[in-house]
């Protein structure tokens, strides 16, 4: 069971099945509740998703009964069709962010991304930040200019222990020793192929984020001495 | 840390909405092989394998013990960057076990397993770049069955660079397509002959190196086809131009030492180098069939066209088997052999396996390395190599197969399972192919006899 702090509630009466669909695909957990009875689905939610395009006055209600409650920082997304753009007016208050239905599953999801990074993850520890880049320590992903950036196990744990000590000078052995561990045997070598395949994956305009330490090592990001 | 990898795995696949997994492994020939399932059945996967029928894979089970198993290498873990982005699918390389969990012997990936782990006992870790080949045709027609004649794309030589750049864009799509999926691009530029284009890879270990071919040959071949372009790996597809190779260098590190470098001697090799050299010489011929699997491949190993033909090796000359390139300022970290004759259209895992087998005996048994057959850069050419009296590679298929046959060497690296089956699978071929009629003889022969 997932606390309900990471699970996203949908006011919805049906809940559409793209939204439904997208949601799942996003890995989020998530609990749907007709628009007259948010106040009985309780809890504490990561963030609210307020479908306006089939029954736009039950939807308003909703919305403000959600901003009533005691936690009115929870972040929300509003669905409204095409035709109800002028309906946003004067609400502003009422959504942090609003999204046109029918919409591109991929929009949705930036949206939703987007949505609950700012609002939830920063909150957490668990997210390593360092310029274009990020990396979620809790489920294992990373984005570079906002695109997935896919990489393997030892690929992601080398990244993330650089990007953990940005500015600083490592030589291969102490990452090898500290990424790979003492028993691995392929030598400091290893370390300079994932340097190169990482460099690879971040793209030629990323890929000095890593950078080679003369006769020395890597770094991540600028020089301590740099400003 | 297995633990930990199957976990990382697992949370990329619901992270990112993977909807297919394939399972990768290889058949004995080196045709990429997959098996698809859905995330639900990943985990299982991972821990205990997916069985399968492997009588229907070549070179595989013989139909008594037919069931095999593959086990995911989770570290090989890579999303497929084409495809329906809204859909994504992953790729994950399989080692093939049998149902008791022992290494399957008619998998070319735990062949060699085996022989990297062989050269770690002995303290070395063997890495590999390989310089790949292959041409772009117009999609080829087939007509009753037969397939016309190749087009060439475009009408390049070596390194040409031309305003409508058809070729150069593929090159750029794929060397990001490759760079996505973690496999680092040294070069790439155009060959030679029309059509004809070369890749060089970054070097790494033996296993991911011979992993990284097999992606690399899909890869090639799915950004030409969404282009409407025909990527082929045959070795010699057009007479009268180069055929395409797959240069392989090569080195041995003991730890963070190039086993091969050594500052005193005057070419900077050690006499480690030397050893394996000798070893690859001494063994060439009968790795080639290997090397050079197919009919085709022994039409690109004749004079002219920069192809080896000769057990010689050089420092500068390009018609020789072993090439010593010269280091970059004199890089102790750069010293490394290259192996000129193989073809990509070759299994690497065999290719690498069997390089590696050869050159470990010239170290182990202390194998004295030859004169340089290249005094003069460039000046020695193939006719004076025969006047020398240095022997040749194998001239065919069916010479490389008999020299091979006879090889302990190849049969202990293969092993008896794969060594026994190549051998009928290759001389089945040069039985269609001695019996089949072409279109030389019939041009030559039909009105004059």
């Amino acid at each position: 069971m997932s606390r309900p702090a990471d699970t996203v509630l949908v006011v919805a009466d049906p809940v559409q099945p793209e939204v439904a669909r997208s949601l799942d695909l996003g890995g989020y957990s998530w609990k749907a509740a007709a628009p007259g009875e948010t106040d009985e689905a309780g809890g504490s939610w990561a963030g609210v998703i307020v479908d306006a395009s089939v029954d736009p006055d039950s939807a308003w209600a909703a919305l403000r009964a959600i901003r009533r409650r005691p936690d009115t920082l929870v972040p929300v997304m509003l669905l409204v069709g095409g035709g109800q753009l002028d309906d946003l007016e004067h609400r502003d208050e009422l959504f942090d962010d609003f999204c046109l239905t029918p919409f591109h599953p991929a929009e949705f999801g930036a949206r939703l991304r987007h949505l609950l990074v700012s609002e939830v993850d920063l909150q957490r520890a668990d997210l390593v930040e360092y310029g274009e880049l990020t990396l979620n320590l809790e489920t294992y992903q990373a984005h570079i200019d906002g695109r997935p950036l896919d990489m393997t196990y030892m690929e992601y744990e080398l990244l993330k222990f650089l990007a953990q000590n940005p500015g600083k000078v490592f030589t291969r052995e102490i990452l090898l020793s500290r990424v790979w561990g003492y028993e691995y045997y392929g030598g400091a070598r290893t370390v300079d192929v994932h340097v190169r395949r990482l460099r690879a994956k971040l793209g030629e305009e990323h890929a000095g984020l890593i950078q080679t330490v003369r006769s020395v090592g890597y770094r991540f990001g600028q020089s301590r001495w740099d400003s | 840390m297995l633990e930990q990898q199957r976990d990382y795995v697992l949370r990329s696949v619901e992270e990112r909405g993977v909807r297919l997994i394939r399972l990768w492994f290889t058949d004995v020939l080196g045709n990429l092989k997959s098996l698809a399932i859905s995330p639900a059945e990943l985990d299982n996967a991972l821990s205990d394998g997916m069985s399968f029928d492997g009588s229907s894979i070549d070179g595989f089970s013989r139909i008594q013990e037919a069931d095999v198993l593959a086990i995911p290498d989770p570290d090989t873990f890579e999303l497929l960057p084409w495809g329906d982005p809204q859909a994504p699918e992953a790729r994950v390389f399989c080692d093939i076990h049998r149902l008791d969990g022992s290494p399957f012997e008619g998998d070319p990936r735990q062949v060699l397993r085996r022989h990297v782990q062989s050269a770690h006992e002995a303290g070395l870790t063997f890495y590999v770049a390989p310089d790949i080949e292959f041409f772009y045709f117009e999609p080829p027609t087939v007509d009753d069955g037969s397939v016309g004649r190749p087009v060439p794309i475009d009408n390049g030589g070596f390194f040409d660079l031309t305003t409508n750049d058809v070729t150069g864009d593929l090159r750029k799509q794929t060397i990001r397509t490759l760079e996505t999926m973690g496999i680092p691009v040294e070069y790439s530029f155009h060959e030679d002959a029309p059509g004809q284009q070369e890749i060089d890879l970054r070097h790494t270990d033996a296993l991911t190196m011979a992993d990284s071919v097999m992606t690399f040959r899909l890869a090639v071949r799915e950004v030409a086809a969404r282009n409407n372009v025909h990527a082929t790996f045959m070795p010699k597809p057009l007479e009268r131009v180069q055929g395409s190779g797959m240069h392989v260098h090569l080195s041995l590190f003991r730890g963070d030492d190039n086993a091969f470098f050594d500052e005193a001697d005057a070419y900077n090799l050690s006499p480690v180098a030397k050893a394996f050299m000798a070893g690859l010489l001494r063994h060439a011929a009968e790795i080639t069939a290997v090397t050079n699997q197919t009919v085709n491949s022994y039409k690109r190993l004749v004079p002219g066209f920069e192809a080896p033909v000769h057990l010689s090796w050089a420092r500068n000359n390009r018609s020789g088997l072993i090439r010593v390139p010269i280091a970059k300022r004199g890089n102790p970290l750069a010293t490394r052999v290259e192996y000129r004759s193989a073809d990509p259209a070759c299994n690497p895992y065999l290719a690498f396996s069997l390089m590696l087998a050869a050159g470990m005996r010239g170290i182990e048994e202390g194998y004295e390395l030859p004169e340089e057959s290249d005094a003069n850069l460039f000046e020695i050419d193939d006719a004076m190599l025969d006047k020398l009296g240095i022997a040749k590679l194998p001239q065919s298929l069916s010479d490389a197969l008999a020299v091979m046959e006879r090889s302990t060497l190849v049969q202990e690296a293969l092993g008896e399972h794969i060594f026994e089956w190549f051998l009928r699978n290759k001389r089945s071929e040069w039985k269609a192919y001695k019996t089949h009629v072409s279109a030389f003889e019939r041009d030559r022969y039909l009105t004059a006899l």
